[in-house]
């Protein structure tokens, strides 16, 4: 399996997504060899085989940046930084499969895309390329990267099988890439809810906000990287627009990314400055009780292919606003759905959810029992089925 | 000795669906009921231009040639004041194929809430202001009185039949259902308990069920009914019995059950079939209430439904969106009322229509079942949404034509 992160050195959703989805595997009597592009430690990871392909410190996975942004990407010096990473970690691979000859090469997205076909082309494994991203969702509303694309276009059409996490993502490479339906499985992300642990929320960490909620405000809430790929400019276009109508709102953006300062400098336009909380960059408890805090959780993004913090939002007991345009939708009906661009729809939402204990009792407590359905195990079935169902030795 | 007999009784209704009303259009607009958007499933227009091409036309047309081709055949239909409405706006044609049907004096007419409305649990007065709005409706479009009642999703319970008794009916319909029948058989006139005059007709709802859901489904080990089968199985349900009570939604001929199915032909044949036979009848539910001598009587404490498996009212009431919905709206009857405004309150009493809450039942949603939830909205909360705002909006027309109070909120 070659993925780019693991927890603790995750900065995202998809180390995650590969952390429980090999853990599922291994359950169920999968062997796997890991390979991540640094050179770390991995407690409470002993289900698999950890390989790091360089020195480099988890630190610079990203060619020394957050996780990776389109945007960012076109600056070169980075760029390049990343490039030669990813240049180093196809050729550890190439020797890692001489010794070790795998029965099923599963690669994910398109940083690993192109060490994914050079071990097919080395072993004759069939290669599964699992799509997290595209380019297209991180580029948001602008074009992507076209080398970027390029990798995409030909790991989707050197794959002998191609896992999309959700709809969207299947019709994007479907459309986008004009790779046939056939050949694409929708295996949607799972949550694990013991991953959450047991903590109690001590209503501190944001007081000030907690007594605004006292004196009847809703807290609407987003934790995400501000990046054009979330949409955060339109969310704060229909903050400004709800309150026109209901003014006991305040609004919680968790997280840091390019677009802060944009983000800051809108808020203010907008009028709204005072009911717009910006946390920066956060983790542990302060990230966890930006959740706790929200009464509704948004997730605005332009284009989202799964979007697993919807799901810790509905752990969290908020009520869920997703854009029509992010995959998790598709496995939850008890939510509110708007198309990204719409913001007199998102207004109309968060204010109907704020002056509506019922409407908002339904929402948390329902979306509960349906996230809760969802779990890794199934997802390791799904991908174990695909693995046996691909003939040994396919040539491409 | 009265022959055997079916009182077939057909429910034709129309809902005011609400558009895509947004807190924005709160105070600004009053126009609830009408989606722009053509291909919506709230665009009531385009709706009731649709069911009317499929449905209304085709089966007024075929009860037509067969209440010409047969003295013996007859038929109940219960008619809202919602649908009355439309149908004078947008299909004058089917309105009057409706009068020409019960122009026939073979067809009667049993009374509601013009609004189809769950009021009955809210307001008793609002309740019998909205059947007396019925009854006159129907007196100025069609001519006639009605003697039968029925109540919004046929949501019965004792109480209505006394009140229903009190008021002059002769007859009340109600769901056939088994825990309460136990071992006795629908198919018999009943009395409720504590009333004078009034009868009890029951749905025989197997019967009923095979027409209404289950006649077009290919999954269905009876699949394809034949008209022949089915009046085999109805004599064998009436066996020494009275009446077979088929009630259903009218709509179930052409819009449930399309065209496709063979659902006019399979009735016109079941329909000259049963008349064939020695002793086979049809009943208004006007007369089957007056037919036979009532075999005992029926004490329905909680109230039954026609809906679900739980033939109770939680599809309407059953989640805390739905009851504050209805708990808001008919807090506004008392200043509603004084308001006088005409056009303010037929908003209001539209709102009353019990469809409105059932679009917000997310009971299908939680058991995962969400194939279930038939709606012209993309979710409960959306139905929810659409509501509060609409209601929201006939609390500040009010408070405008009041000039004083608050929007409470």
């Amino acid at each position: 399996m070659l993925g780019w992160e693991l927890p603790p050195h995750n900065s995202g959703g998809l180390g995650v997504a590969c952390y429980y989805m090999s853990k599922a595997l291994a359950l169920q009597g999968a062997e796997i060899d890991f390979v991540v592009p640094y050179s770390a430690s991995h407690p409470d990871t002993d289900h698999m085989t950890i390989h790091a392909a360089t020195t480099c410190s988890p630190l610079d996975r990203y060619g020394s940046m957050g996780a990776y942004d389109s945007a960012a990407f076109t600056n070169k010096a980075r760029g390049s930084d990343l490039r030669s990473l990813q240049k180093q970690y196809t050729s550890f691979v190439e020797t890692l499969v001489e010794k070790i000859v795998p029965d099923t090469i599963h690669a994910h997205d398109w940083l690993t895309m192109e060490a994914g076909m050079r071990a097919k082309e080395l072993t004759g494994a069939p290669l599964i390329v699992h799509v997290h991203a595209t380019e297209f969702d991180r580029s948001g509303e602008r074009h992507g990267n076209p080398l970027v694309h390029d990798i995409e276009y030909q790991g989707l059409m050197m794959a002998d099988r191609i896992i999309a996490v959700s709809g969207i993502t299947k019709s994007i490479i479907m459309q986008r890439y004009g790779i046939s339906g056939d050949k694409i499985e929708v295996i949607h992300n799972a949550v694990d809810i013991e991953s959450f642990g047991s903590f109690d929320y001590d209503m501190r960490t944001y007081a000030y906000i907690e007594t605004l909620k006292k004196e009847g405000y809703t807290v609407v809430s987003t934790v995400t990287r501000f990046t054009i790929q979330k949409g955060l400019t339109h969310l704060l276009r229909a903050a400004a627009r709800a309150c026109e109508k209901y003014d006991k709102l305040v609004f919680l953006l968790a997280g840091d990314g390019e677009q802060f300062n944009e983000l800051v400098g809108l808020s203010a336009e907008l009028g709204i400055a005072d009911k717009v909380f910006f946390t920066g960059f956060v983790r542990g408890k302060q990230w966890r009780d930006a959740y706790n805090v929200a009464d509704i959780f948004v997730m605005s993004s332009v284009s989202e292919p799964f979007g697993l913090t919807a799901l810790e939002a509905a752990h969290y007991n908020s009520a869920l606003i997703i854009t029509k345009q992010s995959g998790v939708g598709e496995v939850l009906h008890n939510i509110f759905r708007y198309d990204f661009w719409d913001i007199d729809v998102l207004a109309d939402q968060i204010i109907g959810i704020a002056t509506s204990r019922a409407l908002r009792e339904n929402l948390q407590q329902n979306v509960k029992h349906e996230y809760a359905r969802l779990s890794w195990h199934d997802v390791a079935t799904k991908c174990m089925q695909l693995y046996r169902m691909i003939p040994k030795g396919v040539s491409a | 000795m009265n022959k055997r007999g079916i009182v077939l009784y057909l429910h034709v209704h129309q809902p005011l669906r609400i558009r895509k009303y947004t807190i924005f259009d709160t105070a600004e607009a009053h126009d609830y009921f009408d989606e722009s958007d053509h291909s919506s499933d709230r665009n009531n227009e385009q709706v009731f231009r649709k069911v009317a091409d499929k449905s209304y036309r085709p089966m007024n047309k075929l009860l037509e040639k067969m209440l010409d081709k047969h003295p013996g055949f007859k038929l109940s239909l219960s008619i809202t004041g919602t649908f009355i409405e439309q149908a004078e706006k947008w299909a004058p044609d089917v309105l009057e194929s409706f009068k020409r049907l019960v122009d026939s004096g073979r067809v009667d007419i049993v009374a509601e809430t013009y609004y189809h409305s769950l009021a009955f649990f809210y307001s008793r007065e609002e309740f019998e202001r909205q059947v007396a709005l019925h009854q006159a409706k129907i007196k100025e479009v069609f001519g006639v009185s009605s003697t039968v009642f029925r109540n919004t999703e046929l949501a019965y319970n004792d109480e209505l039949a006394k009140w229903a008794d009190d008021y002059g009916f002769k007859g009340i319909l109600a769901e056939g259902w088994d825990p309460i029948l136990q071992w006795r058989s629908p198919n018999y006139v009943y009395t409720p308990p504590n009333t004078k005059n009034i009868r009890l007709l029951l749905k025989n709802y197997r019967l009923s069920d095979d027409l209404a859901f289950r006649f077009g489904n290919k999954a269905w080990e009876q699949w394809p009914l034949a008209p022949k089968t089915y009046v085999d199985w109805t004599n064998a349900s009436l066996a020494d019995g009275q009446l077979v009570n088929l009630f259903m939604d009218y709509e179930t001929f052409g819009e449930h059950q399309w065209a496709d199915t063979g659902i006019f032909d399979f009735f016109e044949s079941f329909v000259e079939r049963w008349l064939l036979q020695p002793g086979g009848a049809f009943y208004m539910a006007a007369e089957a209430v007056g037919a036979y001598a009532s075999t005992g009587e029926i004490s329905m404490p909680q109230t039954v439904t026609w809906a679900d498996t739980e033939r109770d009212l939680t599809a309407w009431l059953g989640n805390s969106m739905q009851q504050e919905a209805l708990r808001h709206l008919y807090a506004l009857e008392e200043p509603m009322l004084r308001s006088n405004d005409p056009a303010l309150i037929a908003d209001w009493r539209r709102l009353q229509t019990s469809d409105h809450v059932y679009y917000m039942c997310t009971k299908w949603f939680t058991d995962g079942d969400v194939h279930a939830y038939f709606s012209p909205y993309d979710s409960p909360y959306d139905a929810f949404l659409y509501f509060m705002n609409a209601l929201r909006d006939v609390r500040y027309r009010l408070m405008e034509y009041h000039r004083h109070g608050g929007l409470y909120g």
